[in-house]
């Protein structure tokens, strides 16, 4: 492990928190273009973390450590995910600590920490979004798994740095049925978990209608700073990972010059644009699923994850 | 009574540490040979922890709860029978010990007998263990016989030669009686009843360490005498653990009741112990050896980590229920002000059994996924086709799981309390606490330090080979590695890391903060409107609503809602009454037939019984003279 590889973990931790805030302002900005609306510039996330940084903390009439701790610990295991994941480079000095499942465990752990806090007001409304969010994960999990067992197939490993270099050593994976059955599911869950549409609405105003935006109503103030920025960087973080389980091309060795360093950093951050200009771009043409509809969409992208994994066991081309 | 209590106490503490004892450990007694390997030490071992820490507890709760001397007195045979179960050598010392404990748990089971529910549970448990009994005592006896001798090591010499036809039967008879015992469906109706009914350190012995021994024998006479066998015997496993997985974790996400919803959990987690022990057999059978152990130690390692965390589940619970006298979720809420330390024990707890990293149940899990996903997948359609349905499986177990025990926790111990009982509710005495704290250290251990148990583990698998014991398991160090297939994880240095990154976001958070005015405490958001009422709150059953939709077709509630509409107009609603009762529809659609039919039989038996001595004598001699013709 040289001293660049934990230079470039770092670097992933500090591009995606600086990077988070920008992402969501960039999907902000394509959104409301494409709606004819001026928008607030890239920079407005950014502009109002500051905001809400600077304001009074604030804590809600018998509320417990729980509610106090949970955007810490929310924030704390996506820092932690990005910095095991390869963003820039493959060889983290994480990679051994968690594979994927274990990135898949740390993320949930950081939706449990939410969902506990949504309770932990006692209102109506924090019950009602953490009793939605935590359904909707327990629906994701079984799709995110199997997508995970289709990727583990080619590179016979689920730790990310297998499955990324067996995708860059053999490309032709990529177009195999399996490969793009996991994409899909992967990208389904991925708009779950991270509350897009057509699962939830980020920038809804209606109580009735939420889901994460209902859990967090009772924080302000540094807190939902904390918040809302961890949940721009686990959007980010996801991203990035997609990209990179898939189109791994541009990504730093595990013992990385510090071009390749460059490369892999510009590379990541051109993949992330993309994908997030993508998905701004389709939220137009949709609207919020009801939520009782949520699961049909969720079982089809089980269904895809199912196939994906069988189709890598009977049309897979051994890797060797 | 002291005394008594004294004397629970002490036999669980030297009971508690046998593990000298483990190797070529030969007593023979008149009859009674118990032989007790690594195998049955392991489990000895965690039955004596769970009473261990079910002991000191106990002693707090009696004097709390006013116990009467008899179960005080039942419960040290009900441990020791649980001991003897494991250590026993040959079939007949099985047989008795196993009847020890089944009939010693009924009784503590019923040690609150005046309340109805318990009579009820205690009925369907005698029949539900008797039936289990019934269906060992017959594969055991063919066991014996058809192996030649009653000592375990003289059946596994002989074991070669049993025809396929004789193999087959005592599987299915084994796995329908021990399955029985550790919860599974169909046979898992009475674990929901008689576990919440019974007093909370019992609930926490029978749940955490009864229900092992169900497992017990199902590694002891299937995996370790009969080999691995066919792959219909993994595969029948595999399906008997992922549907009981998947139906344990749905009614526990859908419970109300905070001992239920435990009890379900204990289905669920038995239900993955088999799955994992259904896939190492096939894995065997199919020629991966190296996968099988990584599968076998999955299924020991979690059948430990749920003793640990459900031990402590049960007595927390215990503590909820000592305190407010309530089981039911709705009416629970504020207890973590009320009681903070058994809602940071619950905490640990729930979090073990949602198997959430730095959670117990998190290692065993992963090495379950990690045995899944390597299966070899060129030689076999039919592992081919069970592997990613299983995975399917653990992971909405897993999901479900989450969902379950984020109920239990945010709803029975956050928020504001929904009743007076639970308003009122004190810390529990030093004792109970202290017989927690000691369930929740063996949690963190799971969770963080697993390495620790990785010699038992060896040894333990050292006396498997039928299974891939013998080919060297998952190496369980700092960092986590598994033979032959590339994956690795560590949990410890992930804590570490966690709580570095957790330290990092509070720092970020103080950005800025030289600005702000002091902190300040306000009153809670209520759109304007006045401060809102406890009765406003989520409850576990309306938190459970959605996933009670999603699963319609397979939970089937019945529902009732009642709308009373004004007089004046059918638009303004003057009261609505919400109705819903979930039952087992498996209990519902399996058992009431079955107790249909027997009903009937009984009443056409009793048309035989006319109170005549003499037609008495008759059955007796016509009996008598069948049986010999049968037997000639």
């Amino acid at each position: 492990m040289s001293a660049l590889a934990v230079a470039a973990a770092a670097l992933q931790v500090v591009g995606v928190l600086a990077g988070a805030p920008l992402v969501v302002g960039g999907m902000r900005q394509v959104r409301a273009r494409l709606e004819g609306r001026a928008g607030g510039g890239i920079g407005q996330p950014w502009r109002d973390l500051r905001k809400q940084l600077r304001k009074q903390q604030i804590t809600p009439r018998g509320t417990t450590v729980v509610f106090a701790l949970a955007p810490a610990v929310v924030a704390g295991s996506t820092l932690l995910i990005a910095a095991i994941v390869p963003l820039i480079a493959l060889g983290s000095p994480l990679e051994s600590v968690a594979d994927l499942f274990g990135v898949v465990g740390l993320l949930f752990l950081g939706t449990v920490a939410l969902t506990l806090a949504g309770i932990d007001t006692g209102t109506a409304f924090g019950g009602m979004g953490s009793s939605r969010e935590i359904t909707i994960a327990a629906l994701v999990e079984p799709t995110i798994l199997l997508a995970v067992f289709a990727l583990s197939v080619p590179g016979e490993s689920a730790n990310l740095a297998a499955i990324v270099s067996a995708t860059e050593n053999h490309p032709e994976q990529l177009v195999s049925p399996g490969s793009l059955l996991a994409f899909v599911a992967l990208g389904i869950v991925i708009i779950a978990e991270t509350g897009r549409l057509p699962v939830d609405n980020p920038s809804t105003h209606l109580e009735l209608t939420m889901i994460h935006e209902a859990m967090i109503l009772e924080y302000a103030g540094p807190k939902l700073a904390l918040v809302e920025w961890a949940s721009g960087m686990r959007l980010t973080v996801l991203l990035g990972l997609v990209a990179n389980l898939f189109m791994p091309w541009g990504i730093a060795g595990a013992d990385p010059s510090l071009l390749a360093v460059l490369i892999g950093l510009a590379s990541i951050t051109a993949k992330v644009v993309v994908l997030a200009g993508l998905l701004a771009a389709g939220e137009v043409f949709i609207a919020k699923l009801r939520l009782f509809r949520v699961p049909e969409l969720l079982a089809g992208s089980f269904l895809l994850a199912l196939l994906a994994v069988t189709a890598s066991y009977f049309l897979g081309t051994p890797t060797s | 009574m002291l005394g008594a209590i004294g004397l629970a106490l002490g036999l669980s503490v030297i009971f508690g540490e046998p593990r000298q004892l483990w190797i070529g450990w030969l007593l023979p007694l008149v009859g009674v040979r118990l032989d007790l390997d690594p195998l049955g030490g392991i489990f000895v071992a965690a039955t004596g922890a769970v009473a261990i820490a079910v002991g000191i507890y106990a002693v707090g709760y009696a004097k709390r709860e006013h116990w009467a001397r008899f179960p005080l007195i039942t419960l040290p045979l009900f441990v020791a029978g649980m001991l003897l179960v494991p250590a026993a050598g040959s079939v007949t010392t099985f047989l008795l010990a196993w009847e020890l404990m089944a009939a010693t748990s009924l009784i503590l089971v019923l040690s609150e007998h005046r309340r109805a529910a318990v009579r009820t549970a205690g009925v369907f448990y005698a029949i539900m263990t008797q039936l289990g009994f019934v269906a060992i005592l017959v594969a055991l006896v063919v066991l014996s016989a058809s192996g030649g001798g009653d000592a375990f090591t003289t059946i596994a010499a002989n074991a070669d030669s049993l025809t396929p036809g004789i193999r087959n039967a005592i599987f299915l008879l084994t796995v329908l009686g021990f399955g029985s015992k550790a919860g599974l469906l169909p046979l898992h109706a009475w674990l929901p009843k008689a576990h919440p009914e019974a007093p909370s350190p019992v609930s926490a012995l029978m749940s955490a360490a009864m229900v092992n021994m169900g497992i017990y024998g199902i590694i002891r006479i299937d995996l370790q005498l009969l080999g691995p066998g066919p792959h219909w015997w993994g595969l029948t496993l595999m399906i008997f653990g992922a549907v009981s997985a998947v139906f344990g974790v749905l009614q526990a996400s859908v419970s109300t009741d905070l001992k239920q919803l435990l009890a379900y959990s204990t289905t669920e987690n038995m239900g993955l112990i088999t799955l994992a022990l259904g896939a190492a057999m096939l894995l065997a059978s199919s020629g991966a050896p190296t996968v099988a152990a990584i599968a076998l130690t999955a299924a020991l390692l979690h059948l430990l980590s749920h003793a640990a965390f459900k031990t402590l589940g049960f007595l927390a619970a215990g503590s909820v229920l000592a305190a407010t006298g309530l089981r039911d979720l709705d009416k629970l809420g504020g207890l973590a002000r009320r009681m903070p330390v058994t809602t940071v024990m619950f905490g640990i707890a729930a979090l073990g059994a949602s198997g959430l990293p730095l959670g117990a149940g998190f290692v065993s899990e992963w090495l379950l996924l990690q045995s899944l996903i390597h299966a070899p997948h060129d030689s076999i359609t039919l592992v081919a086709l069970a592997m990613p349905l299983s995975v399917g499986a653990v992971a909405l177990t897993t999901g479900l799981g989450i969902a379950a025990m984020v109920k239990a926790f945010g709803v029975g111990f956050l928020a504001r309390p929904r009743s007076a009982a639970a308003e009122a509710a004190r810390e529990a005495p030093m004792s109970m606490l202290a017989g927690m704290t000691l369930a929740a250290a063996a949690c963190v251990v799971f969770a963080v330090a697993p390495a620790l148990l990785s010699p038992a583990l060896q040894r333990v698998l050292a006396v498997l080979p039928t299974v891939g014991g013998d080919s060297a398991g998952p190496q369980i160090d700092t960092i986590l590695r598994l033979p032959g297939v590339a994956g690795s994880i560590s949990p410890a240095l992930l804590a570490a890391a966690l709580a570095i990154a957790v330290l990092l976001a509070l720092v970020l958070a103080r950005w800025g903060g030289r600005h702000r005015p002091p902190a300040m405490v306000t009153p809670l958001w209520a759109c304007g409107a006045d401060s809102l009422s406890p009765r406003m709150q989520y409850t576990a059953t309306s938190f459970a609503e959605p996933l009670q939709r999603v699963f319609d077709d397979i939970l089937r509630p019945d529902t009732n809602v009642e709308v009373t509409h004004f007089a004046e107009s059918q638009y303004l609603v003057e009261k609505v009454t919400y109705q819903t009762l979930m039952a087992d529809p498996v209990e519902q659609r399996f058992y009431t037939p079955v107790v249909r039919a027997v009903t009937v039989w009984a009443h056409l038996v009793r048309r035989a019984h006319t109170g005549s001595v003499h037609l008495y004598l008759a059955y007796g001699a016509a009996g008598l003279l069948i049986v010999l013709l049968v037997a000639r």
